[in-house]
């Protein structure tokens, strides 16, 4: 028993999408839960380059930098949405924004 | 044991100390400071992964780019602390039957993901292959890829970005009356 496999990877992918979904569940801040969706995004991009390096194949690669993209524009519209909302309401709390809830 | 082996640790285990003080954290500042550290981290294992361009897109785009927007964000809102007291009173896990029913669910995944994890390894358990001198980690092959295979995804990943750029000016604009 030598060296680091691909299970030492996924192991390791699977703690960091399980710290970042504690994070979404736990934290009372908007900005720090799409801090945690980041987290559960790189997990999966680590699964990713590191089944790709296994099967010696780019597109593990080629899906990270897709990955990438579509966090940058989430982060864009979700810091947008971040701002509006802290407009309307003073605060970054989830539960002061249930006007929605019935 | 390997050097390679010890740079896993390493990288791996700051991934993780760093993502749990990220969400350990009352301000949200250190918290996006303790995630560019985590990041950097995970750019160090796909250098051990032999991805340089995963690597370098990781420190530029998301280290670079993306978490100066949130620290942008968090210093244009400077709201730096969260008042712990109120909030955690009206946390919804609170309640006792949320509270309940999530330790059960968690208690569930937990096992479901060791038993995963104790079947996985006798499939997965084989040392990487080496294909250090393949044509994996070679950055022309992958812009071929992106450029010959996943040249309809690149188009639609540019439409993307417009309607999130649109988007988050139309979302952020104040409403003039």
């Amino acid at each position: 028993m030598g060296g680091v496999t691909l299970t030492h990877y996924l192991v390791l992918s699977a703690l960091l999408f399980a710290i970042g979904t504690a994070g979404v569940f736990l934290r009372r801040n908007v900005i720090t839960i799409l801090l945690s969706i980041e987290i559960m995004l790189n997990a999966v991009n680590l699964t990713f380059v590191a089944a790709g390096r296994q099967f010696a194949s780019v597109d593990g690669q080629v899906i990270v930098f897709f990955v990438m993209t579509v966090a940058a524009a989430e982060a864009a519209v979700g810091l947008a949405l971040v701002i509006a909302l802290f407009r309307h309401r003073e605060s970054l709390n989830p539960e002061a924004f249930t006007s929605l809830k019935w | 044991m390997a050097l390679n082996t010890v740079f896993f640790y390493l990288f791996g285990g700051l991934a993780v100390v760093a993502s749990l003080l990220v969400i350990g954290q009352r301000n949200p500042i250190y918290s996006v400071l303790l995630l560019i550290a985590s990041f950097a981290a995970l750019s160090g294992l796909y250098i051990l992964l032999d991805s340089p361009f995963a690597a370098v897109t990781q420190m530029i785009v998301y280290a670079g780019a993306i978490m100066v927007l949130f620290l942008f964000v968090v210093m244009l809102l400077n709201v730096p602390r969260e008042d712990a007291a109120e909030w955690d009173r009206s946390h919804p896990l609170n309640k006792p039957g949320a509270r309940r029913l999530g330790t059960a669910l968690s208690v569930f995944v937990l096992v479901e993901f060791l038993w995963a994890v104790w079947h996985m390894a006798g499939r997965f358990g084989m040392p990487l292959k080496d294909t250090s001198a393949g044509s994996v980690s070679s950055v022309a092959a992958i812009g071929r890829s992106i450029f010959t295979d996943y040249a309809f995804p690149f188009e639609a990943t540019s439409i993307l970005i417009l309607a999130a750029m649109v988007g988050a000016v139309v979302l952020a604009r104040r409403e003039q009356e």
